[in-house]
């Protein structure tokens, strides 16, 4: 009797989106901790470096607490009804890597080097422009499917933004990867941009084109084989990522444009004939591209054999980096709980030891136990991501959202797996832990869109409007 | 189009996944290889973040831990330093940043760093406790005067040498010494200006002296007519004589055997037919030439062995092996027992001679640490003396010993004696060289006898003659002041 009960009040509640609960309260409660974690790591990096308590603590503390404090206001003015997760664990991971930036710039050995020394306010100051985007991001898009509009546009902004590296006087070219543009005294990595204009792109274009993408084609072994002629975007897109690793040198970029495209197809066309193209074609475009590209070959070859890759650079062969190896030593002397913050070696990463290689610190300071948490927590936002492409209603939005959500799991899986030697190392950066202003403000502005998305999923149906017809209706009965 | 991202959602979670796979096995799995890489620079941070525990001669260290400049680049806190480095340098060996350690430093580094698994449970509860992790101290036997008497002895000649100084009764090593030598704190730290020229210029290449030699355990000299001490306890052990005052029934000139090569006195000296007391007083080449073509090859082999010979000593510093050759014809059976040919002896290995004669037969281990301490002073092990060997009886080595006491007395090692100690020694002099064109080494090997019949110390001294002055006189006259100043240290210190 109670069991049926139960059946019923259940079923209901499934129905009805109705009264569906905001989650900010939940939203502000995590937010708390999210701050209040990364003061307690940066007063345990002071205590560790000088003995005391870092003077910066209140106004570090206060700042990230104002951000933290902004975005979640416009979270609860403009989308009331977002995922209540995902800002909680921006916050987190960018509080945590501004502590570690800070961590790296009490380093003598980095400072000497130019590495490290005012990062931390920098990236405070980057952190800022990206709540700032965020914000505006929620203010002024107030329905996802404005972007649909701009698709082409976007394809045009994404080439121009992967291009522009390229461009002479303009380029930098930084160990060998061409993937940063010099403005003035800035410099900026615009594929972190194009990530995001380019799911815009695919969303779009995907959205018209699914249909025929996915039904005409041919059965054969079990697979259905797209038609030649919509082979097309694939194979431009393909061909994109084979320019991007030729010419901008970069594995990691490539591999994650290709690796969004074919996830979006797939998702797209329900096929997955794609996803075994999609497999092959970037199987054959790394191998072919290897086999030429001189800086490709010797990434590869430093993830195979990193001690031999220590050994050449220590002799001094041009060329080589002791980075993988010095990264995994890192990684190994920290064990399951690391040595404490403050208290590891890992400024003998030496360059990019507060970028493309935070990871490393936060393995040998926070050990096994750390690390794995913070994977936990890109992976909790990856399916919230994730989550929200399902909840969406429209085609686009689900796109979009899958997209980006994809892009933000491929670079995670790319970054740290290359930091770790699970793959190849390219020249990425982890989402909010690592120093970079391309990189935070990106994310910023992505987690704005994934929220503008999950809020508009949640949001209440509006309740129908007065049929007017509805008392004229007679029923008529036999 | 749901089911797709159903299938996403499972892809990124098992990205996700193998990432935390990785990290475990990186973490986990590999961590204590990867931590414990000798490449990986923490291994050497963690090594200089603390200072290094002492070396100790008679209560005082004899080396100190200094912080380093902490300017950019250096990473390791604590260096080390000597007091006394050029002279304490063989008993030490070097600690250095830059170029690793040697000798005590290197076999006791577990115990001086803290890292020895003998320290593993204060070291554990030193981190529960949140101390510092200590190194302990090496106790040595050194004697501080013995040291300083050998070191200044050799530094005043001026020659390369070395000295070494034992007591017979223990087998502990009270003095050595080793000149040219180095002061190891000049490249103790690891800065390419200072440590590293400091370094170069110490190395055989750029400084043919070779200053970084441990004369005194590393390097064999020809023991020329010192190693006669051991043909007359051969000749004693083997019966050949009845004492030291019986005629040996040598002939004067000497042919060697099997040969028409005549075996040469130094100087006009009463060998013929002379007792071996009296040939070892005048250091006849003759006597004991003949007495080691008659034992043969294999008897003086045996005894030669028993005082050490053809072994290496572990002081837990390694000595090279002292030579004595093991095969050879009879001509050169009888210029070996004479301590040439390829005879070759290390200091210490001819201080062990001296101290075997002085100790009444019984040959002692010889050892430099006393004993090893924890951090807290407690003591972890302490070193027992040990019989290495008996090479000669109770009443044989009691006659060798009247026989060198002549030499002091009467002899060729008068420049030894010291008022109201019995001395006895033994001068000798050795060519080398092709066609011996090198600089000859004068040798003195010696003990001090008390009132009360103890022997505190025996001693061996080798140094280059610059004056290339042939014949015992040099042994006596250069190197047995040396032995006579480090005797009447130990003696002097144990009042």
């Amino acid at each position: 009797m109670s069991s049926s009960t139960n059946t019923t009040t259940h079923h209901t509640s499934t129905i009805g989106s109705i009264g569906t609960p905001s989650r900010r309260n939940t939203e502000l409660a995590l937010l708390v901790f999210a701050v209040v974690i990364p003061v307690f790591a940066y007063a345990n990096v002071g205590l560790a470096i000088d003995s005391k308590v870092p003077p910066g603590l209140l106004s570090y503390g206060l700042g990230l607490g104002l951000l933290a404090g902004v975005g979640h206001l416009a979270v609860r003015k403009f989308a009331p009804y977002a995922d209540p997760l995902l800002l909680p664990l921006a916050t987190l991971l960018n509080g945590l890597g501004l502590v570690v930036i800070w961590r790296l710039d009490q380093s003598k050995l980095l400072q000497s080097i130019k590495q490290a020394g005012d990062k931390a306010p920098n990236q405070l100051m980057y952190t800022a422009m990206g709540v700032a985007l965020f914000v505006a991001v929620l203010v002024f898009l107030k329905d996802h499917r404005v972007l649909q509009r701009y698709t082409y546009i976007s394809m045009v902004g994404a080439l121009v933004l992967l291009l522009l590296p390229l461009v002479p006087g303009l380029g930098l070219n930084v160990y060998g990867a061409k993937i940063w543009i010099h403005v003035g005294s800035f410099s900026i990595q615009p594929g972190e941009f194009a990530k995001i204009v380019l799911a815009v792109f695919f969303a779009g274009y995907l959205m018209v084109k699914r249909d025929a993408l996915a039904l005409a084609s041919r059965r054969f072994m079990g697979l259905y084989l797209p038609r030649g002629r919509d082979l097309g975007p694939i194979l431009v897109v393909w061909a994109m990522s084979i320019l991007i690793l030729v010419f901008e040198t970069d594995l990691g970029t490539s591999l994650l444009f290709f690796g969004m495209f074919v996830v979006m197809l797939y998702v797209a066309t329900e096929r997955t004939s794609w996803i075994v193209f999609g497999l092959l074609m970037s199987a054959v475009g790394a191998v072919g591209v290897a086999s030429f590209e001189p800086h490709v070959q010797q990434r590869v070859q430093a993830w195979l054999d990193p001690m031999k890759e220590y050994t050449l650079s220590r002799q001094g062969v041009a060329g080589h980096s002791e980075q993988a190896m010095q990264a995994l030593w890192a990684f190994g002397s920290g064990g399951t709980l690391g040595t404490g913050l403050g208290q590891g070696h890992s400024e003998l990463i030496r360059f990019a030891a507060n970028s493309d290689f935070i990871l490393a610190t936060f393995g040998e300071e926070l050990g096994l136990a750390g690390i794995m948490a913070i994977l936990l927590i890109y992976g909790l936002m990856v399916e919230r991501g994730v989550r929200t492409a399902l909840a969406a209603r429209d085609p686009f939005g689900k796109l979009l959202a899958v997209g980006l959500s994809g892009a933000f799991a491929l670079q995670v899986f790319v970054v740290a797996g290359g930091v770790m030697g699970l793959i190849p190392l390219t020249g990425m950066t982890m989402p909010f832990l690592a120093y970079g202003g391309s990189s935070v403000i990106a994310n910023w502005a992505l987690v704005g869109i994934l929220l503008r998305i999950s809020d508009t999923a949640r949001r209440p149906a509006p309740s129908p409007a007065p049929n007017p017809d509805a008392e004229m209706t007679q029923v008529v009965r036999p | 189009m749901n089911k797709p991202l159903r299938r996403i959602a499972i892809f990124c979670g098992l990205l996700v996944l193998a990432l935390l796979v990785r990290d475990n096995w990186l973490q986990y799995v590999q961590a204590d290889s990867l931590r414990t890489d000798p490449k990986n620079r923490r291994v050497l941070i963690a090594r200089y973040s603390t200072p290094r525990g002492d070396i100790i001669v008679d209560g005082n260290p004899i080396t100190g831990s200094q912080k380093t400049s902490t300017d950019s680049l250096n990473d390791f806190a604590y260096k080390r330093t000597y007091k006394d480095g050029a002279m304490w340098a063989p008993v030490t060996g070097y600690a250095s940043q830059a170029f690793g350690a040697s000798q005590l430093e290197s076999i006791e580094d577990g115990i001086l760093t803290g890292t020895d698994d003998r320290l593993f449970f204060r070291n554990t509860l030193n981190m529960l406790t949140g101390k510092q992790q200590q190194g302990g101290n090496v106790v040595t036997t050194l004697n501080a005067g013995a040291q300083k008497a050998a070191y200044d002895g050799l530094q005043k000649v001026g020659g390369k040498g070395a000295a070494v100084a034992l007591n017979p009764q223990t087998g502990a090593i009270l003095a050595l010494a080793s000149y040219p030598s180095y002061d190891p704190s000049t490249f103790a730290g690891n800065s390419t200006s200072t440590d590293s020229k400091a370094w170069t210029k110490l190395q055989k290449s750029s400084d043919p002296d070779d200053p970084m030699l441990n004369r005194a355990l590393r390097d064999t000299y020809p023991p020329g007519s010192t190693f006669k001490v051991v043909t007359a306890a051969a000749a004693l052990e083997n019966g050949l004589y009845n004492g030291a005052d019986q005629p040996t029934n040598s002939p004067l000139p000497y042919i060697l055997p099997d040969s028409r090569t005549e075996l040469k006195n130094e100087g006009d000296i009463p060998c013929k037919n002379a007792p071996m007391r009296v040939a070892l007083q005048y250091s006849c080449n003759t006597v004991f030439g003949k007495i080691g073509a008659d034992l043969g090859k294999d008897k003086m082999l045996e005894e030669a062995k028993k005082f050490g010979f053809d072994s290496e000593q572990f002081t837990p510093v390694r000595s090279v092996t002292s030579n004595f050759p093991e095969t050879m014809n009879r001509p050169s059976t009888a210029l070996s027992s004479i301590g040439q040919f390829e005879t070759a002896a290390t200091p210490l290995q001819m201080a062990m001679v001296a101290s075997a004669v002085a100790n009444d037969g019984k040959l002692m281990k010889p050892y430099m640490v006393d004993k090893l301490q924890a951090p807290s002073l407690d003591v972890i092990t302490q070193t027992q003396p040990q019989q290495l060997s008996q090479p000669l009886s109770s009443k044989n080595a009691q006659v060798l010993q009247s026989m060198m006491e002549t030499v002091v007395t009467d002899g060729t090692g008068k420049n030894a004696q010291i008022p109201g100690v019995t001395v006895g020694g033994k001068t000798g002099t050795a060519q080398h060289g092709l066609n011996n064109s090198g600089k000859p080494y004068a040798w003195f090997i010696s003990y001090a006898k008390l009132k009360d019949g103890s022997s505190p110390v025996a001693v061996a001294v080798v140094v280059e003659d610059s004056e290339a002055n042939r014949g015992d006189i040099s042994g006596g006259g250069l190197a047995a002041p040396i032995a006579k100043n480090v005797m009447e240290a130990v003696i002097n210190s144990k009042k």
